[in-house]
């Protein structure tokens, strides 16, 4: 769900983070506004649900990262109400001013969001200091160093930020070159160029990165070799963005963005499994899945009646994005909007 | 030091949930009376109830946005602030909270945008349907939202685990839990009534100032025919039942609720009042002497438990407030009854729109059901207290320990700022959709539906 979230959301935030370099006119922003405006909500949707999701099967996991992660996660809420409301309120008035701020907002609120959810993974990599009772507690920052006493933000995890900065932007120039034509197209074409070759270089440097923050992120790997199937499907799939990008297959090269997201939450998780939340100083304090896990009732009440939620949900999507399919403009119906 | 984290988790929850409420409610109330109104439009080919319709969809659709995105924070709350309790009680209600997600967000979500994009693209069918699934998208959610809740008032179908934590061991037990039902009925007809009060509320203020005037009409027929349903229902049966069972499991509740100091045969009914804790007494009572046994237990002679049964450290607190939060609910609820039994009267003689004695307190009840709804689930919160899941957790054992006052603080102060924000632009937008009002050509071209009056 995480995956889906990521893959889903992670298209419009892009998009917002892209709003301002690549919209030239009001119509051009619209029409940005417009290629998400009928699915964003539905996208953040899937962070909802997995959250519930947690909190049900992994109730002790729920509680210690949400308490021990509380300002960032405060934080993180409140740029997810900017961002809602920016995108719905932006339309409301045709006031320069008031589109202009909200235009501002929802950069801002998109560009912050992907910066948290990549320091938020890379924070779940790195280990947070966990109490014998389980939780704990992280400043926002304290010395910038991976050390014994970390925050929220050290190098590290700025460097987690980044990633997902660029990927996510990459996501939405790419959905972008799908959805729309014209000046707009070229300017999503061109944009995707640069931010590959900027992904390209992060991806890079942050895999060492990992293994010097976590060393032993690698002994999954040593240990089952065909995970290492892993690094190969992102590089393959970063291939295939340039690859396909140039031949101008859009659907393609979006479909390989999405396959290098998911792929690289898998990776990670393969590399903490079977902890969910390491700890950074004692590994007997690891919150491990046996740890977290709910009582064998509630999971077992709880995988059926969520197998057949996901059918559903994946039903509605298929019928919205079919309805919305294409590109995008600025005729047709408005209803309320 | 610990008291004052404790107050502030209380704050901050109770905070950021009853600004959220105040959505929700019209959310719900509106869907269904969107329905009602594309229903009417379709079955009598009347094309006033589709504009109408439209109309209301505008109000809705911002309604909806503030309620999602004040809403977000509210699935977050439990394991930030309340991580103690999210622990122990995530294997239950969890549960519920996950499945609004899944069953009732992603068809909220998906059918919402058919519905405000989607009326050119769709046939008259179709898009009768869209409405309606977000009616039953909004009411699902209401309803986990109340399973949720009503565990916490009335564990049901429960074990514990060895390491402490609770599991759900019936789920079926767990979602037709009496409590919950009764106290789905009850809060589902108040948002229906907070709906219909503002459909009448703006249908008086447009017949009053002769301004769009047959669609004023249009609401204020709607509203008070569906209004005084809810109105009614809201007191009997839902509030009735509610109020007996909440009596058989909760009766210190139901004694700080009343005011009730010491147990009682023929206990009397407080209509006014302020309860004072030193003395243990009613502070200037207006009392109605045995309504109270007899609403309880059908009988004049049934003997009410008063405080004075329960040991200090059980008792509901803050006390006055939970005594208020009853009595305004149930003394605006009574009002309601009577305005809209009035407002009905007058319409079916044909004599409402020419009424304008009847028509200012339609125009300014408005904020009352809102006032109301709050009041209740203040009731319902408070008077659960000192336990947030009855009987089996104390509220001062669940709140997450590591996080301080002075960042509880932090972040309540900033949802105070945001919310505050929210509100104006809320209040800006509606009054400009209320000001322009529905003589909107809502199908025209271009996505600013809003921006093209017609004067």
């Amino acid at each position: 769900m995480m995956v889906a979230y990521v893959v889903l959301d992670g298209f419009d935030l892009g998009v917002g983070i892209l709003h301002p370099f690549l919209a030239r006119t009001e119509e051009e922003k619209q029409l940005m506004m417009r290629s998400i405006g009928p699915v964003w909500d539905g996208n953040e949707v899937w962070l909802l649900a997995a959250g519930g999701t947690l909190y049900f099967a992994f109730p002790l996991l729920y509680a210690s990262a949400f308490s021990g992660f509380y300002l960032a996660l405060m934080i993180v809420l409140w740029l997810l109400i900017m961002r809602g409301i920016s995108i719905e309120l932006r339309m409301q008035m045709e006031i320069g001013v008031w589109r202009a701020f909200f235009d501002g907002l929802f950069f801002l609120s998109s560009l912050l969001l992907a910066v948290f959810f990549g320091a938020a993974l890379a924070n779940v990599i790195r280990g947070v200091p966990l109490g014998a009772d389980g939780y704990f507690f992280l400043p926002l920052w304290t010395n910038w160093r991976v050390g014994p006493d970390p925050g929220i933000l050290d190098w590290y995890t700025v460097i987690g930020g980044v990633v997902a900065l660029v990927a996510l932007a990459l996501h939405g120039a790419l959905y972008l070159v799908v959805k729309t034509e014209g000046g707009l197209d070229q300017r999503s074409r061109a944009a995707a160029r640069v931010l590959w070759i900027a992904l390209l270089a992060l991806t890079v440097v942050s895999l060492p990165a990992t293994v010097f923050a976590r060393p032993d992120t690698l002994a999954n790997y040593q240990r089952y070799p065909f995970a290492l199937a892993v690094p190969a499907v992102v590089l393959l799939a970063l291939g295939g963005i340039w690859y396909f990008s140039r031949r101008s297959d859009d659907r393609r090269a979006f479909a390989c963005s999405c396959a290098y997201l998911s792929v690289m939450l898998v990776g990670a998780a393969i590399g903490l499994y079977p902890r969910l939340l390491p700890s950074s100083t004692d590994a007997s304090r690891d919150i491990t899945i046996q740890k977290a896990l709910s009582g064998p009732h509630t999971l077992h009440v709880g995988l059926a009646w969520w197998a057949f939620g996901m059918c559903l949900a994946l039903m509605y999507f298929v019928i919205v994005y079919r309805m919305f399919k294409g590109k995008v403009s600025l005729e047709g119906g408005g209803y309320g909007h | 030091m610990s008291v004052t984290a404790l107050l502030l988790h209380r704050i901050h929850f109770a905070f950021t949930i009853t600004f959220h409420y105040l959505f929700p409610q019209l959310t719900m109330g509106l869907a269904l009376l969107i329905v009602v109104l594309k229903t009417i439009a379709i079955r009598y080919k009347d094309d006033r109830y589709n504009q109408a319709a439209r109309f209301w969809s505008k109000l809705f659709a911002i309604n909806f946005v503030i309620g999602v995105v004040t809403g977000i924070p509210m699935e977050f709350q439990f394991g930030t602030n309340w991580s103690q309790f999210a622990r122990y009680t995530g294997g239950v209600i969890g549960q519920p909270l996950a499945m609004e997600g899944v069953f009732s967000f992603f068809l909220e979500s998906a059918f919402l945008g058919l519905f405000l994009f989607g009326e050119k693209r769709l046939s008259v069918g179709m898009h009768w349907a869209s409405a309606f699934l977000v009616f039953v998208g909004s009411w699902i959610s209401g309803f986990f939202i109340i399973v949720t809740n009503a565990w916490m008032q009335h564990p049901v179908a429960y074990r514990v685990l060895p390491n402490g934590a609770y599991e759900v061991t019936s789920f079926w037990g767990l979602l037709t839990n009496p409590w919950g039902l009764l106290q789905y009925a009850h809060n589902m007809s108040g948002a229906v009534i907070t709906g219909s009060f503002v459909m009448c509320a703006v249908g008086a203020f447009y017949v009053l100032e002769n301004q769009f005037a047959e669609y004023g009409k249009v609401f204020l027929r709607v509203g008070v025919i569906v209004g005084l349903i809810s109105c009614v229902t809201q007191i009997f049966p839902t509030g009735d039942l509610h109020g007996r069972y909440v009596a058989k499991h909760q009766p210190a509740a139901v004694a700080g609720m009343e005011g009730l100091f010491n147990s009682q045969r023929g206990a009397g009914i407080v209509l006014m009042g302020q309860p004072n804790e030193e003395k243990q007494t009613i502070d200037n009572p207006l009392v109605v002497n045995d309504v109270l046994s007899f609403l309880i237990y059908g009988t004049t002679h049934g003997e009410v438990t008063g405080l004075d049964q329960f040991p200090r450290d059980q008792w509901p607190e803050p006390l006055p407030l939970l005594f208020f939060s009853y009595h305004i609910m149930a003394g605006l609820g009574t009002y309601f009854v009577l305005l809209m039994a009035v407002a009905g009267f007058l319409l079916w003689r044909g004599k409402l729109f020419r009424t304008r004695w009847a028509l200012w307190p339609l125009l300014l009840s408005f904020p009352l059901p809102y006032i109301a709804n709050t009041a209740g689930w203040m009731t319902a919160e408070i008077g659960r207290q000192p336990w947030v899941v009855y009987g089996l957790i104390r509220t001062s054992d669940g709140y997450s320990k590591y996080v301080s006052a002075g960042n509880g603080l932090f972040t309540l102060l900033g949802f105070m700022g945001i919310y505050a924000v929210l509100s104006i632009l809320f209040i800006v937008l509606v009054y400009r959709i209320i000001q322009k009002g529905p003589e909107v050509t809502g199908t025209g071209t271009a996505s600013t539906g809003t921006s093209m009056t017609v004067a």
